[in-house]
């Protein structure tokens, strides 16, 4: 058993303030790396999906989208979209993400979590924004109404943001050790989406598929969100407990495997 | 203090498990310079990035109580796309420095003037070197592990590297891996030498010396 000792007297909340600057700087880092300091820079931290759920929207518009119900389709397009970026960019932005940064890992306070976590925070601060101010502009031009209840739209998006860092982190950790995963991420997240509730609702569907459909985390993470939304205007399949149970598995999974990471990781 | 007690490192291979340090005892207490001889592959950067924690070892007790480096004269885990400047704040903020007081120096130390604003990319890697070594001069720790410092540079930017490091920060603890024993007998009060994952300590320089030697004889 290998044993790290700092016997300076380091104590919890010094480690979280450490922890927390790091995860600052690799932040402010990402950014400046991902967006540079040309142009609107980190703006595109929102605008880039705030661009695809407006894409998302007008096809659906155009295409008038059958989703099984008499919602309006750029609120249905807007809870539905938001959501499937949540789930399907964090672990896009993880897996994978420890080889560019191997450099940092010289530097003992940065751990491959942090790495992680500065990409899950820009990413559920990109998606959560474009969320935000999509509602606002849509609302501004009367094309949506605001949520009838925003705490629960609130708590449905935590729940889809909680899934996202879970399957992110274990992806992310995984694809250190297999490359697999990488290649199959890909056509996995693109079957995922149609079926992800993001594009119909749970009530239109047979039952029989209903129960298929339910088995996976996601659908009840968007249903939840746009019974928050929508209200009495739908009638919303989930069942909270078993999308946490899932969630918490994930979590704990992922967090096992990025530990596993950190301690194989070799420096540059 | 920094003590390692029965430090051992694994690392997985296409054709098993590759041992590259086995056993390993070091103690290195406050203030003192500790050279460490080994050839080629001997683990001598392994063992220097096990000091540091960045990386794990397989088993054994690593304990630091004092603050450590880390491994200075790597290339810099620069970012090449980030000016210098940007690659100088994200140290800083990494280790709670504000960078406001520590650009001067750097700028000045690196003799990068302008280019300080310039993409990391764009550098020779004289440039990088000296960046590299100036930011490393920003941060103080009670003990510096030194990896090879002795490739930075011409023999003007070399003597001001010694300079800062072993006059102006001479009572710190230092622990340098070279194969060169001429480095460290002119830095080091002590040296161990590594052979094959084993560190072999010596009561005196010269001992280690002739050893490292002998070994290198052998080799050969």
């Amino acid at each position: 058993m290998a044993l790290e000792r700092h016997s300076a007297g380091v104590t919890l909340a010094q480690s979280w303030q450490v922890q927390r600057r790091v995860i600052w700087a690799l932040i402010l880092r990402e950014i400046l790396t991902r967006y540079g300091r040309h142009n609107i820079g980190f703006v595109w931290l929102f605008l880039e999906p705030m661009l695809f759920t407006l894409g998302v929207t007008a096809l659906w518009t155009a295409t008038k989208s059958i989703h099984g119900s008499n919602l309006p389709i750029v609120a249905f397009a807007i809870t539905g979209y938001s959501s499937v970026l949540l789930w399907r960019n964090m672990p896009s932005r993880c897996v994978g993400a420890i080889a560019p940064n191997l450099g940092l890992l010289y530097h003992r306070n940065v751990r491959p979590l942090d790495i992680y976590a500065s990409r899950l925070v820009l990413e559920a601060a990109g998606a959560g924004m474009s969320f935000v101010f999509l509602v606002l502009f849509f609302h501004f031009i009367g094309l949506l109404d605001l949520p009838e209840d925003l705490l629960q739209v609130a708590a449905g998006w935590l729940m889809l943001a909680w899934f996202g860092v879970g399957l992110a982190l274990l992806l992310g950790a995984l694809s250190e050790f297999y490359e697999t995963v990488e290649k199959l991420w890909h056509p996995a997240s693109y079957l995922l989406f149609p079926l992800s509730g993001a594009a119909f609702l749970v009530d239109a569907l047979p039952s029989e598929a209903q129960r298929y459909v339910l088995m996976l985390p996601m659908v009840h993470g968007v249903e939840y969100l746009r019974e928050g939304y929508f209200g009495s205007a739908m009638i919303a399949h989930y069942d909270i407990g078993y999308m946490a149970a899932w969630n918490t598995l994930l979590t704990l999974l992922g967090l096992a495997q990025t530990r596993r990471v950190s301690m194989t990781v070799v420096p540059e | 203090m920094i003590r390692l007690a029965g430090v051992n490192k694994t690392y997985p291979t296409g054709s098993g498990p590759v041992r590259v340090l086995r056993d390993v005892d070091l103690t290195v207490t406050a203030g003192e310079r500790v050279g460490i001889l080994g050839r080629n592959g001997a683990g001598k950067s392994t063992l220097i990035r096990l000091i540091s924690g960045a990386e794990l070892p397989s088993s054994g007790l690593i304990e630091r109580d004092m603050s450590v480096s880390w491994p200075l004269a790597f290339g810099g885990a620069f970012q090449g796309s980030l000016t210098g400047l940007d690659n100088l704040r994200f140290i800083c903020r990494i280790y709670g420095v504000d960078p406001a007081d520590k650009i001067p120096f750097v700028a000045d130390f690196s003799e990068l003037g302008i280019y300080l604003r310039e993409p990391v990319k764009t550098y020779s890697s004289g440039m990088r070197a000296r960046l590299a070594f100036a930011i490393s001069m920003i941060i103080e720790f009670d003990c510096f592990l030194i990896d090879e410092i002795i490739a930075v540079g011409d023999a003007r930017f070399h003597e001001k590297c010694n300079h800062e490091l072993f006059v102006k920060r001479g009572d710190r603890a230092m622990i340098i891996v070279s194969h060169n024993a001429a480095y460290i007998r002119e830095h080091c009060s002590r040296a161990a030498v590594l052979v094959g994952g084993e560190l072999h300590s010596a009561p005196s320089l010269d001992e280690a010396f002739a050893f490292y030697d002998q070994q290198t004889a052998l080799a050969a």
